[in-house]
């Protein structure tokens, strides 16, 4: 009897292991031959017979891609994008999140400042009458298209208030007693306290800014504007629409095709910035999507 | 009476330094309420299209209004209830399944021993949370189309290939597993919080009394769980709406319009490239009235069962 629990005990276990691993490698294998696709040759990717290993083993498709100016062209805006977009954003999450903390003791408008917000949060005029508005605005072909209708990020802003309303009163009463005006008690007090949780909203702002692109379709009407996923986007859809249609045998198809370790290439490339900031995007998403998402 | 006036005049300064500071606030809060009227508060004043002929070249002063003219042409295309079921289809199915399989992965994780092998696989299933659909939908393409990994598989076994891009019937399902692909790992740091909050003395008592793994999970896991689960379950009630315009975006095609194509899809395919600005904007408007319906509902129940909100 004694023998049979523990032998069930540890298959349950063997079970468990099993499905762990198992749940593991079908998130890592699809994205490994991808860069498995882009190491092989062209003759090898046309013919399938690329799995977890390079077959004929090449870095061309990475020396093409050194000589294609569009793809760091749009690489760059895609930084500048990047920079700009978190630069605007965390001024604002600080400027609004600070004021907002205060009680309606402090800040007697407080609650206009706050359904504000919250209003646009629950409603937007959709995609048509913004695209009009940036439109309208002649943003469009800018790189100011891609950073200024996302300047306000009311969910990082709510964040950081329920933050520095946290931080403990004694310490912002010491800093007034000693003279300190509510801007230096933000950088000397509020600031210092919450770089984590800034660190959760920056890397909320850097994330969305890299992957998106969508505005950079809708807003950029020229292909050498396009930021970076944007741009490879464009490059990608035909494809798939080609094998949608289910000639990829077809032999006039076959040199768009061999674009395939290309095309894998460009979307590795592309997602180096953001395995370089992987370690922080673990540490911070986690404890800001744990501690700060939701407010008791 | 000359106490009073040193008190009243402490008194003074003190006010002064409040309003001084309230000043300050609303000083802080001008570029960011500037931003706010810009770029959601006067596309909110283009809505005004939704009720008119609107031609670009007359503006919103200039054309001519229609009143419900759109909203009824709306409901009479055959098209747009395809559109509304295809996108509550995708999207319940992404939270439903979603959600079981972060929930039971929580679980299982938990249950590794081995910190080494718990930490590289945490690192691994995050991952794909961070990767844009641009990117995740070439490796989709890759896995899934008629010569692709999937369709080795199959055929090694001895299955007909499908063309899971380009069928009606399995792009729905392609498209609520690739998404649970994505997020299931991310969904789970949440519960394995939960998890990790239950108190362990519940576990030894149970194990103790001779209750097995299984019961265990049954009668102390998952009620330790099922505040968050109902929280989390509440909160994605606003997200019935959304299939996901990047994924859908990335990965249809005309072959599977039918049974793809969503409502945000939908408007930008008509409204912004079919230029049908008016129309798209109605379409574009009856979804958000309905999201901000759902989403208060959402807080209100989210407020009186789990003493939690949003806002």
């Amino acid at each position: 009897m004694v023998k049979s629990k523990r032998f069930s005990e540890r298959a349950g276990r063997f079970i468990i292991y099993a499905t762990v691993i198992f749940l593991g490698l079908v998130c890592l294998l699809p994205l490994w031959n991808i860069v498995a696709i882009s190491f092989s040759s062209n003759e090898a990717v046309v013919a399938n017979a690329v799995g977890l290993k390079p077959v004929n083993f090449t870095t061309k498709a990475y020396e093409m891609i050194m000589d294609d100016a569009q793809f760091w062209r749009s690489f760059s805006i895609s930084v500048q994008r990047v920079i700009l977009s978190l630069i605007i954003n965390l001024v604002i999450i600080i400027l609004m999140a600070y004021p907002l903390s205060k009680t309606k003791r402090h800040f007697k408008a407080r609650s206009i400042y706050m359904n504000l917000l919250i209003f646009a949060m629950l409603f937007n005029g959709g995609l048509i009458p913004t695209y009009l508005v940036v439109k309208n605005l002649d943003l469009i072909n800018t790189i100011w298209a891609l950073v200024l209708p996302g300047a306000v990020q009311v969910f990082s802003i709510i964040l950081i208030m329920n933050f520095f309303i946290g931080v403990p009163k004694s310490l912002e009463e010491a800093a007034i007693i000693d003279g300190a005006s509510p801007i230096q008690v933000l950088l000397k007090v509020y600031i210092p306290i919450s770089l984590p949780a800034l660190a959760t909203v920056a890397l909320f702002s850097i994330v969305a800014n890299w992957n998106d692109f969508f505005q950079g379709l809708i807003y950029m009407t020229k292909v050498s504007n396009y930021p970076l996923m944007t741009y490879i986007q464009s490059l990608t859809i035909d494809i798939a629409e080609m094998i949608n249609s289910g000639n990829s045998n077809d032999l006039q198809n076959i040199s768009e095709v061999s674009n395939r370790n290309l095309n894998a290439a460009k979307i590795v490339i592309s997602t180096i910035p953001l395995l370089l900031i992987y370690p922080f995007l673990q540490k911070y998403f986690v404890t800001g999507i744990v501690v700060g998402s939701v407010k008791e | 009476m000359k106490l009073d006036n040193a008190d009243s005049f402490e008194l003074k300064k003190k006010n002064n330094k409040w309003r001084s500071s309230e000043a300050t606030y609303h000083w802080m809060m001008i570029p960011g309420v500037i931003f706010l009227l810009i770029f959601n508060f006067t596309p909110m004043f283009g809505i005004l299209m939704a009720f008119q002929d609107f031609v670009p070249s007359k503006g919103i002063f200039g054309s001519a209004f229609v009143g419900l003219e759109h909203f009824r042409y709306m409901f009479s295309l055959p098209d747009i209830a395809q559109v509304f079921r295809n996108t509550i289809v995708i999207a319940l199915g992404k939270i439903i399944f979603g959600s079981l399989l972060a929930i039971v992965f929580s679980i299982l994780l938990n249950e590794i021993r081995l910190k080494f092998l718990k930490k590289s696989v945490q690192t691994i299933v995050y991952l794909p949370h961070f990767l844009s659909w641009v990117v995740l939908a070439t490796v989709v393409v890759n896995m899934f189309n008629l010569d692709g990994t999937v369709n080795q598989i199959l055929t090694f076994f001895g299955f007909e290939k499908m063309n899971f891009l380009g069928s009606n019937t399995l792009f729905q399902p392609l498209i609520i597993s690739t998404d649970v692909w994505k997020e299931f790992g991310f969904n789970s740091v949440v519960y394995l919080a939960a998890i990790t909050a239950i108190d362990p003395g519940l576990h030894e008592a149970a194990s103790i009394d001779g209750a097995s793994w299984w019961k265990r999970v049954w009668h102390i896991t998952l009620p330790g769980m099922l505040p968050i689960i109902l929280l989390l379950a509440i909160l994605s009630l606003p997200s019935v709406l959304d299939g996901g315009f990047d994924q859908v975006y990335n990965l249809y095609s005309p072959m599977v319009y039918e049974t793809g194509d969503i409502l945000d899809t939908y408007v930008y395919r008509i409204g912004l490239i079919g230029r049908e600005y008016s129309f798209g904007t109605a379409v574009g408007l009856f979804k958000s009235v309905i999201g901000m319906i759902l989403i208060l509902s959402a807080n209100n129940m989210a407020k009186k069962y789990t003493d939690r909100k949003l806002f």
